[in-house]
């Protein structure tokens, strides 16, 4: 068998998909953060929190009201999305005059007070979902053995990036909530309203969030420290992407998903710093990130 | 009349009186005991806020308060970070004056208090970390050991493991001193029963994704999978390596650190067949299942594990120890304790060696399906009890300098 660097190939294209997969995950969350942070200017620490919320919702939806899967994909953004429209309104509105500081120690806090009512009522422990009867199985490529639930991970990410992307750069209603960010004087002049316009973005970044919180419950246990594991590396991934870089978010999300994933491969033990070592030297040369706008 | 009154009074001198010689020697009159656990992060269901419940039902159920003594009970989390737990021990015994630390799950964070402990003359009793070392090269006149260690698990789970014919082992290893503890006493317990190693993955502590880590232990054909971590990293490696096929495919997982919190998380549908060791279950015998339930009661439910009932036993044991001696001097409670035999409802009748370590038998069980499970929490066969004095590492081989050869 050929080899590369004493890998069996194979072996290699197995670990490259695996690695896919995970990008998948933070792309979708780095992609909320993205669109956050672009049209808001709102550094939301609280991502993390709204996808473990997104889970549990999931995992509500099924053990009180026996609602499936492919529901709870539907209502648990939409529930979630909302709690984030009330934040919103509520306590984010009143920060945009100061400084990115005020938002970001909002938001943490958030995550902090989610993270830890729900670890008090259930523990660290994390609960089960079961995967979806039509996804039980696998495909075997032959390489490896891909289970049906993880091609549809990656599947789905690249439906709701790819979508994403196309309403804020190549629609109507984007190219108003993009002028809303750089003048929203002069927007809200042409009679459009702009704070329900950022109420909803925040709104929609969210359920982004529990979105991709309901597509990692069959795989992961349902805790409430899912997201707080995720959320410092899903924050590297739009550093390096250059913030609030829609694109930039979800093409790095995919990438060091890989560059993790090979990591895993050849020296297991970094695979959780990788990431950072990157961010690094992607700031000390290009500051503003891969695919950022000096400003 | 009078007379009456001052039979009174004097009784209440006397009784002054006496709760003030039984607290002669004990510093500040009070016994301060530090449940320092992990409090939010992947072991707080395995110990945590219930290891605050068992230290507290054992001052309880020993009735100490009832003879004048007062003990208290503080509790602090250490965030599974070494530095974290050092400075919370430093200011726990030379602050506040805590007597004894209990619990401390996670190796790294139990051998740093392990030190400090040492260097402060006070107690240290662990039940929470796994690694052997705490009674092997880097044993303590001041620590005692209870409940569970990397030897005693390693050598029930691997030992039976590979003597029914799985004699090739890969090790997914969480990457610090109890991983690295669990798989180096696994390692040999297999050889030493005929078996190899043929490969290991270190992963960093708590990881979410385990497949790209499954993938390579798929890829060694190794006949068992051998999961050298704890908790939440248990459960996610167990839960991925049913939706990558790795059982059907032929391979055997052997859970070696497995708490019964775990499989209550993973559901018995995913957690059926799982062959380990643990050193208690709430279902042995009278005592176990009262405990069990007065617990349950007291921490949201959850059946104790073994770290909580270890909490529980030490903390006992410990008091009786103070009570013994009228004196809560740390060097002098551990040596007590050392010297009396151990007898408490949930581990029996047992002692403590010289290296610190506590003795008792230890369960080889596997989990139930989920038709066999009659009712909550019902998840364990036994399949064999391994007697206490095979249970845990011959107090030679363990490099104790404490051990005189």
């Amino acid at each position: 068998m050929t080899e590369i660097f004493g890998i069996p190939v194979q072996a290699l294209f197995g670990q490259l998909l695996i690695g896919l997969i995970n990008g998948a995950f933070y792309a979708m969350l780095s992609l909320g953060l993205a669109v956050i942070f672009g049209l808001l200017n709102i550094i939301n620490f609280s991502h993390g929190a709204q996808y473990m919320l997104g889970a549990f919702c999931a995992y509500f939806l099924l053990e009180w009201a026996g609602v499936g899967y492919w529901w709870a994909l539907l209502i648990a953004p939409i529930v979630v999305g909302l709690t984030g429209v009330i934040i919103e309104r509520t306590m984010l509105s009143r920060l945009y005059k100061l400084d990115h500081l005020y938002g970001l120690l909002l938001t943490f806090g958030l995550a902090l007070v989610f993270q830890g009512v729900f670890t008090n009522y259930y523990g660290s422990s994390g609960q089960p979902y079961h995967l979806p009867d039509e996804f039980a199985g696998a495909f075997n490529l032959g390489f490896m053995f891909l289970p049906k639930y993880r091609a549809w991970v990656i599947l789905a990410s690249v439906i709701v990036c790819g979508t994403t992307w196309f309403v804020i750069e190549r629609t109507k209603l984007g190219s108003y909530l993009r002028a809303a960010t750089e003048n929203p004087a002069m927007v809200q002049a042409f009679g459009i309203n702009v704070p329900r316009m950022i109420t909803l973005t925040y709104g929609f970044g969210v359920a982004l969030a529990a979105f991709a919180g309901v597509m990692a419950a069959p795989i992961y246990q349902v805790s409430p420290l899912m997201g707080a594991n995720l959320i410092i590396v899903v924050f590297a991934v739009v550093v390096i992407g250059g913030m609030g870089s829609i694109l930039g978010a979800v093409i790095t999300g995919f990438g060091l998903g890989v560059i993790e994933g090979l990591t895993k491969v050849f020296y297991a033990e970094a695979s959780n710093t990788v990431i950072f070592v990157i961010m690094v030297i992607v700031l000390l040369i290009k500051p503003a990130g891969l695919f950022g706008r000096e400003r | 009349m009078n007379g009456f009154k001052g039979s009174i009074f004097s009784l209440a001198v006397a009784a002054a009186l006496g709760a003030g010689a039984a607290q002669a020697q004990i510093s500040d009159g009070v016994i301060k005991i530090g449940v320092l656990s992990d409090m939010s992060s992947l072991y707080t269901d395995l110990a945590g806020a219930g290891s605050v419940v068992a230290a507290k039902m054992a001052v309880e159920d020993s009735g100490i308060e009832k003879r004048g003594y007062k003990v208290e009970i503080l509790s602090a989390d250490h965030q599974n970070k070494p530095d974290v737990g050092s400075n919370i021990a430093r200011q726990w015994y030379d602050v506040d004056h805590v007597d004894a630390i209990v619990d401390v799950p996670n190796s790294g964070v139990a051998l740093a208090v392990n030190q400090i402990t040492r260097d402060k003359g006070k107690a240290f009793l662990a039940v929470g970390p796994g690694t052997s070392d705490l009674t092997g090269k880097a044993c303590s006149p001041n620590t005692v050991h209870w409940s569970y260690d990397t030897w005693m698990l390693a050598n029930g789970t691997g030992t039976a493991i590979t003597k029914q014919g799985g004699d090739s082992w890969f090790f997914i290893t969480a990457d610090y001193a109890f991983g690295a503890a669990l798989e180096r006493d696994t390692t040999a317990a297999v050889i030493r029963n005929g078996g190899k190693v043929l490969g290991d993955v270190k992963v960093p502590l708590n990881t979410q994704d385990f497949s790209s880590f499954l993938l390579q232990a798929q890829a060694s054909k190794a006949k068992i999978i051998g999961l050298a971590n704890a908790g939440g990293d248990t459960t996610n490696s167990i839960k991925q390596a049913a939706e990558f096929g790795i059982v059907k495919g032929g391979q055997k997982l052997a859970g070696l650190l497995v708490f019964i919190t775990d499989i209550h998380a993973l559901g018995l549908q995913t957690a059926q067949g799982l062959t380990f060791t643990t050193t208690f279950y709430w279902d042995l015998n009278d005592h176990t299942r009262a405990f069990a339930k007065r617990f349950s009661a007291a921490d949201k439910g959850i059946y104790p594990t073994m770290v909580h009932a270890g909490v529980y036993a030490v903390v006992l044991d410990y008091l009786k120890a103070v009570e013994a001696l009228k004196s809560d001097d740390g060097t002098k409670v551990i040596a007590k304790m050392k010297e009396m035999p151990t007898d408490d409802p949930l581990f029996g009748k047992g002692s403590i060696r010289a290296d610190g370590r506590k003795i008792h038998p230890a369960y080889l069980v596997q989990v139930k399906s989920p038709a066999e499970s009659k009712a909550p929490w019902d998840y364990y066969k036994i399949l064999a009890t391994i007697p206490a004095d095979q249970a845990f590492r011959p107090l030679s081989e363990g490099d104790c300098p404490l051990v005189k050869k």
